[in-house]
């Protein structure tokens, strides 16, 4: 069984995998208890496993674990906690944008890709960003709203 | 761990979540409030929101009576003071955990932060039937509410005794009763603290002055938000069970296939994975998660053919043909028949709503645990306790043996493949004996989830020499099966030949069918088929947003036919003070001009207005839209929504769901319709079965109507019923075709405009 090192949110964690092909979303979430990341559709289309690697938000479901040795992987546990959010979470947090909340870490980490390439994002921006991100609730108004405030735009 | 008992072996994957939630980070909007709002406060977090599992002192509990007319099945207050309720009634990402709370608080007199939520556990929760029909706050909130301003009384009487003081100078505020004068109080856990109210929910136990709320009608913010934004809110589909294994369900390739012969053998390369069959259920159980699902996908299995299916082409057609159950009269009014016969001015359309998938983010999952002649499951369903009933029949367990606790799910609007993956669990379960754990994937969700039902509306209808409605007739075709559901029985069950409870309600489907104005000459008919082309269920607010599609579009058409403003001419038509409020609100949202439709082109304006079931939530919504001539696509620019539902518990939350009920509708409307052939589903994934994308979101203005002073109605639902209509007017004023079938694609709207052009 191969064992691999992960760089998981600025800490190196050793998984234990039968075939590096296994998607990251699982290890992360069955063998690192990070299970903010949901599984959504396993095909990409959803968004809903949303991580970083290097910087860009992937889907985490159809990454090959394999494939994510020696990147730098950030999940929405590595954003903020509870206690103490991340100003981007805090924005959801002020928006009260989630519903259900099964896609919102996805959506956060989408967010979040695109806020550290373009911190003044608008609107218009956050709408293409997260094209790739589906919210069955129907959240998306206060989504948006929250991804413009912590952009430091009006509401 | 025992199978019934309490669940400690439980935990969220995700390690702390909870206990972070207790720490000292209360938000400040909510801090501000309370203090202004004259409450007591200070230094505590809501206590834990989730399951019971996650509340060690609910566990303690465990034994406590269940009866919904006793205070102390709703209700308990600890030694700390803080106070716990037992709700029947589960949050489903709608709010119901701060509603509630919020209802409870005001009349109890306590922080709404020193309230932990105990939802949809049977061993803990009343029943107070499924969270289903918008009925969590107008039902469960009410009930609740009664037995918290009986149990105040009875604080209130305590206090008397202990302080020697009439009641009538008594108040309680802030987990405490004192004198309204000032003055030492008495707080409430020295006065019951630990122990049982034993009283019964007095239904005279008055209920505080609307005009004295500190709570309700304030926008509070939800307390599971915070862990849902930061990855920690602990779904169902995160929470690991001691000793837990893997299950995957391998479903037939054809609807109604049996399954002749498995070859075991061809998963053997998959270390530790099994195979579990009873009769045609076929399943595998594996350690891990992704040895589950990889074995599912490799096992060969042969199976016999299915039962034809009609095929989503053939769905439409296939209504009209039957078999039918009965014919049933809805409203007959004046002689409708007579009244079209000699009209001068008369018209005919008819509508189609096609089947629609849950299509929730996640795919179903369930934990359970079946051993030793008992079973706990976790599970994500809407109605713990009548599923207890459906998992005791199918386990042959007695009642008392079987346990089921909510936890979270992905949204779920109506009963999605929840109920079936604990069932799932619950058969794989029992067969390996240890905890199992099953998550459907994307394709068994869009594939096997019971659908929303197809349902098909001809209308007829006459203006009077006045302009008016002068005649209407309704005649509706739906399944029968979509009204009380002999036949939808559990996927698992059905394979394996078990027996089942009576399948669940899709809900009032006939609803809403009749013109919400005055017309004195009316006929409103339902031709109930004997079955449905797939497993149906209940949809968000159920037949009505088709009901509604096709009412408010055709009284559009006799607008139009009569040369009138779509507004004046349902203003026109309405005598409740409260249905014109909101048709003229949701107008003034948009800056509604009048004059009659077609407009001059460009952007569009259409308006719909419902009365909910005819007796509950009014709203009206009126929209912009345009349309691409060349590519057909449709673009919703504004969507203005008027919403009065009565007392409003939570003004956010009443918009939280009214922005969810237009955009979940907007996308069944312009995007969605489940598309089989004659063995399967096989519109299975995001791409087969597209939903809405945030390009797509227009521009959404609310205006809550808040009637504090009267009772509170439901606000999950009735916003999504005038959507379609508000989009198919909107469409016909900006471009003069009339979409008289669902889904809205860009290429029917060519063909409408092609087919204009003709004409």
């Amino acid at each position: 069984m191969p064992s691999l090192v992960l760089n998981v949110n600025g800490g190196a964690r050793t998984v234990d995998v039968r075939e590096i092909e296994e998607p990251l979303l699982f290890v992360l979430r069955n063998q690192l208890s990070l299970t903010g990341a949901k599984y959504g559709c396993g095909l990409g289309q959803c968004g809903a496993c949303t991580v970083l690697i290097d910087g860009e938000a992937v889907r985490s479901c159809v990454v090959p674990v394999g494939t994510a040795v020696r990147k730098s992987i950030t999940t929405i546990e590595g954003l903020g906690t509870e206690a103490k959010p991340h100003p981007l979470q805090e924005a959801f947090i002020e928006a009260q944008a989630a519903q259900c909340g099964y896609c919102i870490s996805g959506v956060v980490m989408s967010a979040a890709a695109l806020l550290a390439k373009n911190p003044k994002a608008t609107r218009d921006d956050a709408k293409q960003a997260l094209v790739g991100n589906l919210c069955r609730c129907g959240t998306h108004q206060r989504i948006l709203d929250a991804v413009v405030r912590a952009a430091g735009g009006a509401k | 761990m025992s199978a019934a008992g309490p669940p400690q072996g439980a935990r969220p994957l995700g390690g702390t979540a909870r206990s972070a939630a207790r720490g000292d980070h209360m938000n400040l909007t909510r801090r501000e409030f309370i203090q202004a709002g004259g409450a007591l406060v200070v230094g505590f977090a809501f206590n834990g929101n989730a399951g019971a599992q996650r509340l060690p002192a609910a566990e303690k509990a465990i034994g406590k009576t269940l009866d919904a007319s006793e205070v102390d099945g709703f209700l308990a207050i600890g030694a700390d003071s803080d106070v716990t309720i037992y709700c029947g009634k589960v949050d489903l990402g709608q709010g119901l955990r701060i509603a509630v709370r919020q209802m409870a608080a005001e009349e109890l007199g306590c922080a709404v932060d020193r309230i932990a939520l105990v939802e949809g556990d049977t061993a803990l929760t009343p029943d107070q039937g499924p969270t289903a029909g918008s009925t969590g706050v107008m039902r469960g909130g009410v009930q609740i509410r009664q037995a918290a301003a009986t149990a105040r009384e009875a604080l209130i009487g305590l206090a008397a005794e202990r302080l020697g003081k009439p009641r009538a100078e008594l108040e309680a505020v802030g987990n405490e009763v004192r004198p309204k004068a000032g003055g030492a109080g008495v707080r409430f856990g020295e006065l019951v603290g630990d122990r049982r109210f034993g009283i019964k929910v007095d239904p005279k136990a008055p209920l505080k002055d609307p005009a004295t709320y500190v709570v309700v009608g304030k926008p509070l913010p939800r307390p599971d938000v915070r862990g849902k934004v930061t990855g920690r809110h602990p779904f169902v589909h995160d929470v690991v069970v001691d000793g837990m294994v893997h299950g995957a369900v391998v479903r037939p390739p054809a609807v109604g296939a049996t399954l002749v012969e498995v070859d075991e053998a061809s998963i053997r390369s998959i270390p530790g994975a099994r195979v579990v069959r009873v009769r045609d259920f076929l399943a595998i159980v594996a350690p891990s998660e992704w040895d589950a699902m990889t074995a599912a996908r490799s096992l060969k299995a042969r199976w016999s053919e299915g039962r034809a299916l009609v095929g989503d082409a053939g769905v439409r057609a296939s209504m009209k043909a039957g078999p039918f159950e009965a014919d049933e009269s809805l409203v007959k009014k004046g002689d409708a028949k007579a009244a079209l016969a000699s009209a001068t001015k008369r018209l005919s359309a008819e509508y189609y709503w096609p089947m629609h998938s849950h299509a929730s983010m996640g795919p179903s999952c369930a934990i359970a645990d079946v051993r030793d002649g008992k079973a706990t499951i976790w599970s994500a369903s809407q109605a713990t306790h009548r599923f207890r009933e459906t998992i005791s029949r199918l386990l042959g367990l007695p009642r008392e043996a079987v346990r089921v606790i909510y936890l979270d799910g992905a949204g779920c609007y109506g009963m999605n493949g929840h109920d079936d993956a604990a069932a799932d669990a619950a058969l794989i379960s029992r067969a390996v004996g240890k905890p199992v754990r099953v998550q459907w994937t994307r394709a068994d969700e869009l594939g096997w989830d019971p659908k929303g039902p197809p349902q098909l509306l001809a209308l007829e209808g006459a203006l009077g020499p006045d302009g008016k409605i002068a005649a209407w007739r309704t005649e509706m075709w739906i399944p029968k099966a979509t009204a009380s559901l002999p036949n939808m029985p559990l996927l698992g069950p059905e394979a394996a030949g078990l027996p089942q409870t009576q399948g669940i309600t899709t809900g009032l489907i006939s609803q809403n069918g009749n013109p919400p104005y005055t017309v004195a000459n009316q006929d409103v008919v339902v031709h109930w088929l004997k079955d449905a082309p797939l497993r149906p269920s209940n949809l968000r607010a159920p037949g009505k947003i088709a009901n509604g599609f096709a009412v408010e579009s055709f009284t559009d058409e006799l607008a139009a036919a009569a040369g009138k403003d779509a507004v004046e001419f349902r203003l026109a038509g309405l005598t409740d003070p409260r249905g014109i409020e909101v048709v003229k609100r949701a107008a003034a949202l948009i800056g509604w001009r009048p004059r009659p439709s077609p407009g001059p082109g460009g952007v569009g304006r259409g308006i719909a207005y419902l009365h909910y079931k005819n007796n509950e939530t009014y709203v009206a919504i009126a929209m912009e839209a345009e349309v691409d001539k060349a590519s057909g696509a449709i673009r919703v620019r504004r969507v203005g929504c008027a919403h009065d539902c009565g007392l409003v518990i939570n003004p956010d939350g009443v918009k939280a769901q009214v922005e969810g009920s237009i955009l979940q509708t907007l996308s069944r409307t312009i995007h969605e319709e489940v598309k089989f052939d004659k063995a399967r589903v096989t519109s299975l994934d995001f791409t087969s079965y597209p939903i809405l994308r945030f390009t797509e979101v227009p521009e959404i203005l609310i205006d809550v109507v808040m009637r504090q002073n009267e009772p509170p109605l439901g606000a999950g639902e009735a916003s999504a019923t005038p959507v379609p209509a508000a989009l198919a007017n909107a469409v016909f004023d900006a471009a003069g075709i009339r979409l008289r079938t669902v889904p809205f694609t860009a290429e029917r709207v060519r063909a409408a405009l092609a087919q204009a052009n003709k004409a």
